[in-house]
């Protein structure tokens, strides 16, 4: 056999070695599954909160929001916690009445899928507020997306029609354009494309402004979600 | 038994200062250079890697008789692998803030060469206890090296520690310590400070020994 192997190795015959093996797969695959099942019910609360707190940051003036999905051609509201690409935030006043649509969109970033939720208002059609959920963007550049409040703050007032552009950092003259940041302009151009198709997707789809859905469940009021 | 705890105090402290497995082995540059941008990542990184490393360590250590020769190292690897996997979902769900930041990094532990390594060189021929003093060691190690760039990279770049600002608004923060240039510069002046120190520590040794052979000769 081998040199490198030491000479006190004895000889073992190869149905031992792929019993090992397997063996040793089996007991990790179902430690894995173990730690998978025990976490998760804490990942769900997580997330579901992290996106609660980011509807209420993208769209000013939010205390009550509703889930809203897109059904036979009407945003209609659901309390299903499906996975359902169709489905957006409705944002309310404390009264009720309708403040914006708080949007999740997603798309190819540099490195890996940026996913992020924008506040839209469709009265005005201003972008309100953006949030960054998922990034695996270059930490000290790609990553200054959500960490960069200059060009956080480029989304507090964006129009997007025609469409949302973007321009060199400083030249931002017009309401639909946004400042790339420097050293990072692939990710910051992917953030304003993902925002431009989503918006694309989502308008045609949108009811008339002043005929958005109403509250649904007054019960759910905002202590529920700190 | 003195010379038991001995050997397991021996094990844990060659880790931590003269087998340091950043500074002295130069092991684990990945995860070094990478996380290292504030404080509290380098810490949250060394936690994961050190539950991975004793975990492992101790496993190894006690299968050590059934795991033939000839699949030692994937059996390492798998190991490793599962205990990377809980140490993943567990900071997911504790603090989704960390395991963001720390992003891929968590994953790519598995990739971390100390920890095949001390499987390979120490766990598979001791006994569990040492194995996992030796563990402890150097993990330990490695978070200190850890924390001391995470440290000096985060006030130097940030101004602040964990997160804390420590020099006011007139304070312009040095940005390339943030970025990977700024990674590389203080390891590099670690580095060199802990071979200055190693160098200066034999000279003294040569002079002691020479004293006392000047001294015995008179």
């Amino acid at each position: 056999m081998s040199q490198d192997k030491p000479p006190d190795a004895p000889a073992v015959s190869s149905v031992r070695l792929v019993l090992t093996l397997a063996l040793a797969g089996l007991i990790s695959g179902v430690a894995i599954i173990g730690i998978y099942e025990v976490t998760l019910p804490t990942i769900t609360i997580n997330k579901a909160r992290e996106l609660r707190e980011a509807v209420f940051k993208v769209i000013p003036g939010v205390t009550r929001m509703q889930k809203l999905v897109y059904k036979n051609g009407e945003l209609v509201p659901t309390t299903k916690t499906e996975k359902d690409e169709k489905s957006i935030y409705g944002g309310y006043d404390s009264q009720g009445s309708f403040i914006g649509y708080a949007i999740p969109a997603a798309g190819p970033g540099f490195q890996d899928v940026i996913g992020l939720l924008y506040g839209y208002k469709p009265d005005q059609k201003l972008v309100v507020g953006m949030e960054v959920l998922e990034s695996r963007e270059t930490p000290g550049l790609g990553d200054k997306i959500y960490k960069d409040a200059e060009f956080v703050a480029n989304f507090r007032e964006l129009l997007v029609e025609p469409e949302i552009v973007t321009v060199k950092k400083g030249m931002k003259s017009r309401p639909n354009e946004v400042d790339v940041i420097t050293g990072a302009s692939i990710s910051s151009k992917a953030v304003v494309r993902i925002i431009n198709e989503t918006h694309a997707a989502w308008s045609v789809r949108l009811p008339q402004p002043g005929s958005e859905p109403l509250m649904t469940e007054p019960e759910k009021a905002v202590d529920e979600v700190k | 038994m003195a010379e038991n705890q001995n050997e397991s105090y021996e094990a844990f402290i060659k880790g931590i200062w003269r087998d340091n497995p950043v500074f002295v082995q130069v092991l684990g540059m990945c995860p070094m250079l990478a996380v290292t941008n504030s404080a509290i990542n380098a810490v949250a990184m060394g936690m994961a890697t050190l539950f991975v490393l004793v975990g492992s360590s101790f496993l190894v250590s006690s299968f050590k008789q059934w795991i033939p020769k000839q699949v030692r190292i994937s059996s390492f690897i798998i190991i490793i692998a599962t205990f990377v996997t809980v140490a993943d979902y567990t900071l997911l769900a504790l603090v989704p803030k960390v395991h963001k930041e720390l992003g891929a990094f968590i994953p790519l532990i598995v990739a971390n060469c100390m920890i095949l390594g001390r499987q390979e060189a120490f766990a598979s021929r001791n006994t569990v206890r040492l194995a996992v003093m030796d563990a402890l060691g150097m993990a330990g190690g490695f978070m200190v090296a850890l924390f001391s760039l995470g440290a000096i990279r985060e006030i130097l770049g940030n101004g602040s520690l964990f997160g804390v600002d420590l020099f006011g608004e007139y304070f312009e923060p040095w940005v390339i310590m943030i970025l990977p240039p700024g990674g590389f510069l203080t390891l590099g002046l670690i580095l060199l400070f802990f071979n200055w120190v190693t160098q200066q520590k034999d000279k003294f040794i040569a002079q002691v020994v020479e004293a006392e052979r000047v001294a015995s000769d008179g």
